[in-house]
């Protein structure tokens, strides 16, 4: 018998747990020569906001050990063009869609995003992405329970859609800011987003990446990545969406075992744009293997030796 | 035209001389769809270290596979220098727009300049603008670096060298050899591949010569393949992608 791999995240269900990560998966059709993407859990976008931004100056990204540094500074064609020359494809394929979106300069802006992705059906979910580290601003929403909590709330009022809020590793204590979404009526989190970093290079003393910090991701922060879901998953019930560093099954199933519902690959698609597939087929495997019938049992089943 | 994302087995691996070296792949696959200016990317080891892809450009295609010139200059390419013959590769390609010679003919009088190891994709080029004859010069920092001479007189081209130190050729650089050649007048087309200085002043001379420049840009990428907006150009139509639009750009389309 095949295991069972679906997953529930609020009124969402999906086939497989291995969703991609906002901002490293395009808008999907980058991929469509690589991957059969209808076989995708959920397909979450690059990150919209309601005006085209041009992003951040290059260089851009710098490769670190086992890492990658970003600053791409949100760069998307806004709303309106997201909706007439992005959204057709993505509504083909008939994979459940989450978009990311971001305000540039009042929270306001979410609402306006929210309200309209709210009325479009091929829209599953949305991300509240409170997190982006490259949008040169001295406190992110996500960094503030307080101001998580009126975020979510007001955007969980003008919206049906299942919500999913994206946290940053960038704080003192996660699960914190895990139950403010929680409290506000978000129904999953994801985290996490990239750590804030730094690379210089030594010869020419200046920063690899013109707006010298940027968010790093990759093998490099899995071990935070798994530390924080694993923090979050003892506060909070709503499901976990685990990313950070995931490269291929293994790395995957660290994320449920410390209590992911679902997992989302991200600068992996770079380097292995088969990944997503390979982890799902590598999953079924495990399950097969250890004669466990749904994925769903090994959510946080990490067992600790006893003192 | 697709992407395509295969294990390639290594024909061979050879050093040409100093750092230079000569990567031949099987993969029909990628060579059939390959036009010069495009590239591959390579993942030179298997695990995270190195994390990314090393993008190469196409030197030369042929029926069964295709080859790559590269010069080792840091970890990626040193591993890359030693893969064993008959050993696998994952490369992905050809990826990018590359240089647009449709409609070229011998009517065209046409020039690539090309700048330390912008030879790689000019012999794939050179080889496609054959019946034109087109005139190549090369710039290096001494006569030791001059690479590809061969290849690009195989191809039937005339061949002018530029050096730093005058250790070959024109004493100078590339540019200064350029804008002698472009004084005879009668030019119509620049290709260009090298260094964004020398690329810079290539423009430059293009625009004030009234002809067409193409430029194939370097930046760091990394993904390759359109999705993480990480190797950006500043253009006229604001910022695109070296690895989807380009990496061939017309010079009046840059922004410096
Ligand atoms: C479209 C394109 C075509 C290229 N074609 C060729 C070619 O035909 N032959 C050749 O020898 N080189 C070519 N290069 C440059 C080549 O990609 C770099 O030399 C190589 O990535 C260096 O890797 P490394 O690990 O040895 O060096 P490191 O300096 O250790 O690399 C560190 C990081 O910086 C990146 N990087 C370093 N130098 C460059 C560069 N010049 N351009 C882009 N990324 C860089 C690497 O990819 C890596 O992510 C090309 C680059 C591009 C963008
Ligand atoms: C190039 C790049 C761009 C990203 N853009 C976004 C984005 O637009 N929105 C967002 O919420 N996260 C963005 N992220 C963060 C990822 O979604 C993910 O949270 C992070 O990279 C950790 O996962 P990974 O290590 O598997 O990449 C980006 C990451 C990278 C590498
Ligand atoms: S390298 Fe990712 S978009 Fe060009």
């Amino acid at each position: 018998m095949r295991p069972d791999l679906r997953v529930k995240i609020g009124s969402l269900v999906l086939d497989n747990p291995v969703m991609v990560a906002s901002g490293t998966f395009g808008y999907a059709e980058e991929f469509k020569d690589f991957i059969d993407l209808k076989k995708l859990g959920a397909i979450v976008t690059k990150t919209i906001t309601v005006k085209a931004r041009n992003g951040n100056l290059p260089p851009r990204t710098c490769e670190t050990p086992a890492g990658l540094l970003n600053s791409i500074g949100l760069e998307n064609p806004g709303l309106d063009n997201f909706i007439s020359d992005k959204m057709p494809f993505l509504k083909k394929l008939g994979v459940p869609l989450v978009v990311s979106i971001a305000a540039e300069e009042d929270s306001g802006e979410f609402f306006t995003l929210a309200e309209k992705l709210g009325g479009i059906g091929a829209v599953s979910a949305i991300e509240l992405n409170i997190s982006c580290p490259n949008m040169r601003k001295d406190k992110l929403i996500a960094q503030d329970p307080k101001d998580t909590f009126a975020l979510v709330s007001a955007v969980r009022r003008v919206t049906d859609k299942c919500l999913i809020t994206k946290l940053s590793p960038n704080v003192a204590s996660v699960s914190e800011i895990a139950l403010a979404a929680q409290d506000a009526g978000s129904d999953a989190v994801s985290l996490i987003n990239t750590l804030t970093g730094m690379s210089i290079d030594v010869q020419r003393r200046i920063p690899k990446i013109a707006s010298c910090i940027g968010g790093l991701s990759g093998p490099a922060i899995r071990p935070v990545a798994v530390r924080m879901v694993w923090e979050v998953y003892h506060k909070i019930n709503i499901p976990i969406i685990g990313m950070g560093g995931i490269m291929d099954t293994e790395s995957a199933l660290e994320f449920f075992l410390a209590g992911a519902a679902a997992v989302s690959l991200g600068t992996v698609n770079f380097v292995n744009p088969r990944a997503c597939l390979e982890v799902i087929h590598g999953l079924e495997r495990y399950l097969i293997d250890n004669g466990i019938p749904e994925l769903s049992r090994l959510k946080g089943s990490l067992k600790l030796c006893q003192d | 035209m697709a992407i395509t994302q295969l294990k390639a087995k290594i024909v061979s691996n050879e050093r040409v001389k100093n750092n230079y070296w000569l990567l031949r792949l099987e993969c029909a696959e990628i060579a059939g769809k390959a036009c010069p200016g495009q590239f591959v990317e390579i993942r030179v080891g298997e695990g995270a270290e190195p994390l990314l892809r090393r993008p190469i450009s196409i030197h030369d295609a042929h029926k069964a596979g295709i080859s790559l010139f590269y010069e080792t200059v840091g970890r990626g390419t040193r591993m890359l220098s030693e893969r064993a013959r008959g050993s696998l590769l994952d490369v992905i390609g050809p990826l990018g727009n590359g240089f647009a010679c449709d409609g070229l003919n011998k009517k065209n009088r046409i020039v690539l300049v090309a700048g330390g190891m912008g030879v790689a994709p000019l012999v794939f080029l050179a080889k496609r603008l054959k019946t034109i004859e087109p005139l190549v010069l090369i710039g290096a920092r001494t006569k030791a670096q001059v690479v590809c001479l061969r290849e690009f007189k195989d191809a039937g081209c005339s061949v002018k060298i530029a050096t730093d130190d005058g250790s070959a050729g024109f004493k100078g650089k590339v540019t200064g050899l350029l804008e002698s050649c472009l004084g005879q007048g009668g030019f119509s087309q620049i290709f260009a591949c090298g260094p964004d200085p020398m690329l810079k002043a290539v423009a430059n001379m293009a625009r004030d010569n009234s002809i067409g420049s193409q430029l194939s840009l370097e930046e760091h990428m990394a993904c390759g393949i359109g999705a993480c907006l990480g190797c950006v150009v500043n253009t006229k139509n604001g910022y695109k992608r070296v690895c989807k639009e380009g990496p061939v750009f017309s010079g009046e389309e840059l922004v410096w």
